[in-house]
């Protein structure tokens, strides 16, 4: 079944199109990657999705039900969480704090609730902040949980941003190009990470990524954008295979 | 479909839209009621509306200074109203020892050049030098944390000119031969000499000022540097340079506005500069904030409208007093501007958001 | 013996000539004229160094430090004793040079026709009393020495710099204070000596034996730990309350910070927290003024309710509220500085509408509310200084526990991730409006209750007294003590308000030092003078399992 289908989406940038009539149907539980020349469109059509754009044409259904026109935090309390091409975690805050930003949306107290601190709402932060724990250990931040998020090293930075993603507790994880500025070790790593996001956790993860190993390795389908528009999907297999895309993305690099 | 456009139309949406259509009714109300009272003249408006350009040709002078260093920077220059205020203030003392030596009397017009350039030095000064060492090292820094820096820099040289110079109202000396009308023909009314040259020497200045950001090379550099600030130092264009430029060209305009402010007003005085500050600020984002055009039309619109409304609106809703409201429209309306229309009349959409 | 290039030599004559041209400013702006008369050193009724002095010679000794440490930071280790002292003294020349030759041009031509404070007592303060030509040669004298001085003190060991420089630092402190507290005449040379001997050995005293006492508390039982931080606190807080002891005057400056305390501990919420600049936060303040205003005094006919300041308290906070909660909505959709100015634009349109004719029959015009009634406990009339503070210290603890309960809350966070990137918060599922919103409001509350504590304190209230100039300065207070930091808010009430207050002769240049703080703090340390901390949040996991 498809969590999460697109109908001939649509962006316009002024005169340019960034993505064009763009059709995409994403598998419940799948790795399902988007690739594509830089500037091709990817990283706007995730700005579509997470309604941080308004798409002019076009629809995005997740679950059944409509995205269009719903501001971010609603979309976010859907079910779908993503995190960026260059890391934006709240710097000046901890480790732990950033994680539980991210459960926001699970959590109720209020003003008079935040003041009063009653039984209940103490039991809700304790809750949240195991549940923080439990989400740092999972991405392998356990005891760090302290330091200033912009004191981590690289890597760490963007397993945080991953974790912070995971405690909106979504169906749906955007990854905008994980694997970026790693070592072949660290892709390594965050392949088998990804892959037990989907085994253990159940998500569904629509991936962006360049390093073609990655999306080779991981990804069960594989759409190509070029100018904004699809020029193929399919497995890795086939895509490896496709001559348009040989020639529009591979072929043009194997050119330059 | 109901559930769905309520999905999309917030609260808050239709908060504003009421306020909006609220604010429409009473301006038309009032405005029927003042023309169907028939209290005014047709030349009382036309007095009203030469008062509203000459008050609006001055604040397009300064209305520039915001919408170029913020077009460059995205900084509001929040003290570019003491810039404005600093260089009538030293002007006067110019005037003053001019009008002693006897020289004002002889040559006014010569003298009233020389008070304009000693402004205009002056302004420029004091807005390079507040570039240099205030605005300059936090240029990397978080959007609030250069406004604050402007808001603390404006108080601060507004209380030191109060310290330096006294806390006193300053007239400029008389010129006899700007005294007076000079009517309209054919009509009853007229316009004062005062206002014929504010106007005049308005309009003079914000043509120079057209052409040298239209068609100079450091005029198109300003264009590059506003558009994109990397890209123009990528191609060579001396980043710094043209920020200080853009200052200069800033403040030169508000020395000479506050001049034009001074002769129309008759005083200077060390916080004269908060009230056109704001209100031409005010104008800049009716313009549309970093458009230069817009800053023009914003101010003159501006002007007029602060002229006329408080008899033409406000007056019709019967109203006491109605002038004592005049202020709070500039702020009404900047108000609601931002609100409605965040981009101004002649405002580009603000660059794209890049995630 | 390092050689020292030509440009080596002009840094420090760069910084004296800045120092100068800083002490040359606050000479002309008549901060030294108002404030030569205050007393801190003192010899036979005559005085030896005064208020005035000292503020000419600040920027002088902290501009040649600067030269002294940019000398030091050029090698790894001073071996250059004599470069050091020589870089301090020209330094010091330099910046005495400036004021000499303003006392040559003050006797050349009259200053004070542009120059209002250029007045012959400025002139004899720069040259201490000895004329024109004696004079600028010991002033010269005077600033090559301080220079060196300067220098020669950065030379000691830092166990014994410290509590020199401690105990040179709280001399003239405790001097002022006492002059403007109990109206005392300044300190005599033995008795100055006696507190900065004294200072300095307990400064000393305390940084040996600092180190040990934690020692020796980090090796208590949990039950005494907790015996510990009860005595700990125990001595602040009857200090605290101790405080209206002082006397009528003091109590009246502590009133006056009080209420910057509570308004600044609400703004904190709205720009330190969740990162909206409210230059239109005396509105709420004046909301909640004419609210307690309006209900409460005789005057007001109109709707024939009149409530004692008790019952009218919870409607005037109510209605700051219920408006900041209706401006709030339009406006917080927009950016960072538009928002600034909007807001600016709004607490303008508040008080010219309070001051027009137009609501005078209800709200009083330009004439403003009179009459209204103080705060009334049990049986006591809370009519003075001493009694209302402890009216508005419960306001302020209230505040406080307010903050610091909302900041270690959901919501503190959902602030502070907005302050730190708006989209990300926001794509985190947080509601940017309803949030902004609540930050809004409860920053509103807090402003009215300090307005309606105020006007029940003056008993009178006009439109003049909201001025925008009202939000500067509680941004001031919290700019300086440290944005989101809540000690912060007290340390910068009591410095920017507190001191002015206290220093009567200030009380003209209180906008000039707001400014020149705002943009010093914003240019050296925008994290303020206490700055935020951050609670430790996983520490307490490790606690947990050991």
């Amino acid at each position: 079944m498809a969590i999460l289908s697109a109908h001939h989406v649509t962006k316009r940038f002024g005169g340019l199109l960034a993505v064009s009539q763009f059709d995409v149907e994403i598998q419940e539980n799948s790795i399902h990657s988007i690739i594509g020349p830089n500037g091709a469109g990817k990283t706007t059509f995730f700005n579509c999705i997470t309604g941080f754009y308004r798409h002019e044409e076009g629809s995005i259904l997740f679950k059944g039900e409509p995205l269009d026109g719903l501001s971010p935090d609603r979309i976010t309390r859907q079910g779908i969480a993503r995190t960026y091409q260059n890391i934006r975690l709240f710097q000046n805050m901890t480790v732990i704090e950033n994680v539980l930003v991210g459960g926001h949306v699970h959590l109720r107290t209020g003003v008079f609730g935040a003041v009063a601190r009653t039984r209940g709402v103490m039991a809700e932060e304790a809750k949240a902040l195991e549940e923080a724990r439990h989400t740092l250990r999972f991405v392998g931040l356990a005891g760090r949980g302290d330091y200033m998020a912009v004191n981590l090293p690289y890597g760490d930075q963007r397993r945080l941003e991953i974790g912070r993603a995971l405690q909106t507790r979504p169906a749906l994880l955007l990854l905008d190009e994980p694997a970026a500025g790693m070592n072949p070790s660290e892709t390594e790593d965050l392949m088998a990470f990804v892959r037990r996001l989907r085994d253990e956790l159940g998500l569904t993860i629509l991936l962006i990524e360049h390093q073609m190993r990655v999306v080779m390795g991981i990804s069960e389908v594989v759409t190509v954008l070029d100018y904004g528009e699809k020029i193929a999907e399919g497995t890795p297999a086939q895509i490896q295979r496709d001559t348009k895309v040989i020639e529009a993305y591979l072929g043009r690099r194997a050119t330059a | 479909m109901l559930r769905r456009l309520l999905r999309r139309v917030s609260g808050t949406t239709v908060f504003m839209w009421l306020i909006g259509i609220a604010m429409l009714v009473v301006v038309v109300w009032g405005v029927y009621a003042t023309l169907s009272s028939g209290r005014y003249k047709a030349s009382d408006w036309i007095d009203l509306t030469v008062y509203g350009i000459a008050q609006g040709s001055v604040y397009a002078l300064i209305a520039l200074g915001y919408t170029l260093v913020y077009g460059i920077l995205r900084m509001i220059n929040f003290a570019h109203s003491e810039v404005f205020m600093s260089g009538p203030f030293i002007g006067y003392f110019v005037a003053m020892a001019l009008s002693q030596s006897g020289f004002f009397n002889r040559q006014p017009f010569v003298s009233l050049i020389i008070v304009l350039l000693v402004a205009m030095t002056v302004s420029t000064t004091i807005a390079v030098l507040l570039e240099r060492i205030a605005y300059r090292p936090l240029r990397r820094a978080p959007r609030l944390v250069p406004l604050i820096t402007a808001i603390g820099a404006s108080y601060f040289l507004q209380y030191t000119f109060l310290g330096l110079f006294g806390s006193g109202i300053k007239g400029y000396p008389e010129v006899a031969q700007l005294k007076g009308y000079w009517p309209f023909p054919g009509t009853s009314s007229g316009i004062l000499r005062t206002q014929a040259v504010v106007i005049v020497s308005a309009f003079v200045m914000l043509a120079i000022l057209y052409v040298f950001v239209q068609r100079t090379k450091t005029g198109k550099a300003m264009q590059a540097v506003s558009e994109d600030k990397d890209a123009a130092a990528l191609m060579g264009i001396d980043v710094d340079r043209i920020i200080v430029i853009t200052f200069v060209v800033g403040g030169a305009l508000a020395g000479a506005a506050g001049v034009l402010y001074a002769l129309l007003f008759k005083q200077v005085k060390f916080d004269m500069g908060f009230l056109p500050g704001i209100k031409a600020f005010t104008a800049a984002v009716l313009g549309g904030i970093g458009n230069v055009n817009g800053a023009m039309l914003g101010s003159l619109f501006l002007g007029i409208s602060e002229s006329l409304f408080p008899n033409l609106v406000l007056d019709g809703l019967g109203l006491p007093a109605p002038y004592q409201l005049k202020d709070a429209l500039a702020f009404i309306m900047l108000v609601a501007v931002l609100i409605f229309r965040p981009t101004g009349i002649l405002g580009e959409r603000l660059a794209v958001k890049k995630a | 013996m390092n050689a020292r290039t030509r440009s080596d030599w002009m840094a420090p004559v760069k910084s004296g000539l800045m120092g100068g041209l800083i002490a040359l400013l606050i000479a002309m702006v008549g901060l030294v004229e108002v404030s030569v008369k205050r007393p801190i050193l003192t010899a036979d009724g005559r005085i030896l160094l005064s208020v005035g002095q000292l503020l000419l010679l600040l920027p002088i000794i902290l501009m040649c430090y600067k030269a002294v440490q940019v000398f030091a930071a050029g090698c790894e280790k001073v071996t250059d004793r004599l470069g050091l002292l020589a870089t301090g003294a020209l330094s010091g020349f330099f910046a005495s040079l400036v004021l000499a030759a303003l006392v040559l041009l003050g006797r050349v031509i009259n200053l004070r026709t542009v120059f209002i404070r250029a007045s012959p007592d400025l002139f004899n303060t720069l040259t201490f009393g000895l004329g024109l030509g004696g004079g600028s040669v010991v002033l010269l004298l005077f600033g090559a020495l301080l220079g060196g001085l300067v220098a020669a003190i950065t030379l000691l060991p830092d166990r014994i710099r410290r509590p020199l420089v401690l105990g040179l630092a709280l001399v003239p402190l405790a001097a002022i204070l006492t002059s403007a507290l109990f109206a005392g005449r300044g300190f005599s040379v033995p008795v100055a000596l006696l507190v900065g001997v004294v200072a300095a050995a307990l400064t000393f005293a305390w940084r040996q034996t600092q180190p040990k006492l934690q020692d020796r508390v980090a090796a208590l039982s949990p039950s005494g730990q907790r015996t510990y931080q009860v005595f700990r606190w125990l001595l602040p807080v009857a200090i605290v309350l101790a405080l209206p002891r002082l006397g009528a005057y003091p109590s009246e400056v502590l009133v006056n910070v009080g209420l910057f305390v509570l308004m600044g501990l609400g703004l904190n919420i709205v720009v330190g927290f969740a990162g909206l600049l409210d230059l239109g936060y005396v509105a709420f303040y004046a909301l909640g003024a004419y609210a307690m205003a309006v209900l409460t005094s005789p005057e007001m006919t109109w709707h024939g309710i009149h409530l004692t300041f008790w019952q009218a308290l919870p409607f005037a906070v109510l209605a700051s509220t219920s408006a900041g909660i209706i401006l709030g909505i339009p406006v917080l959709g927009m950016r960072g500085d538009y928002l600034a100015i909007v807001t600016l634009g709004f607490g303008e349109i508040i008080r010219l509408v309070f001051l027009s004719d137009w609501l005078k029959p209800f709200l009083g015009g330009s004439n403003g509310i009179t009459r209204i009634p103080k705060a009334v406990v049990g049986s006591i009339a809370l009519d003075n200084s001493p009694k209302l503070y402890y009216l508005i210290l419960a306001g302020c603890v209230v505040a406080a526990f307010v903050a610091i309960r909302l900041k270690d809350s959901r919501l503190g966070r959902a602030w502070m991730a907005m302050r730190e990137d708006e989209d990300v918060a926001q794509a985190m599922g947080i509601d940017l409006i309803k949030t902004k919103l609540l930050a809004f409001a409860t920053g509103a509350t807090f402003s009215g209750l300090s307005g309606a504590i105020f006007a029940s304190k003056l008993t009178s209230i006009y439109p003049h007294s909201f001025h925008v100039l009202v939000s500067i300065n509680v941004l001031g207070v919290i700019i300086v003590g440290g944005m989101g930091s809540i000690p912060g808010v007290v340390v910068g009430a009591l410095a920017l308000v507190g001191l002015p207050e206290l220093l009567r002769e200030f009380a003209e240049f209180r906008l000039l030092m707001y400014g020149a703080a705002l943009v010093f703090m914003m240019l050296t340390r925008p994290e303020g003078l206490v700055p935020e901390a951050r609670r430790k949040l996983e520490l307490h996991e490790a606690d947990g399992e050991v």
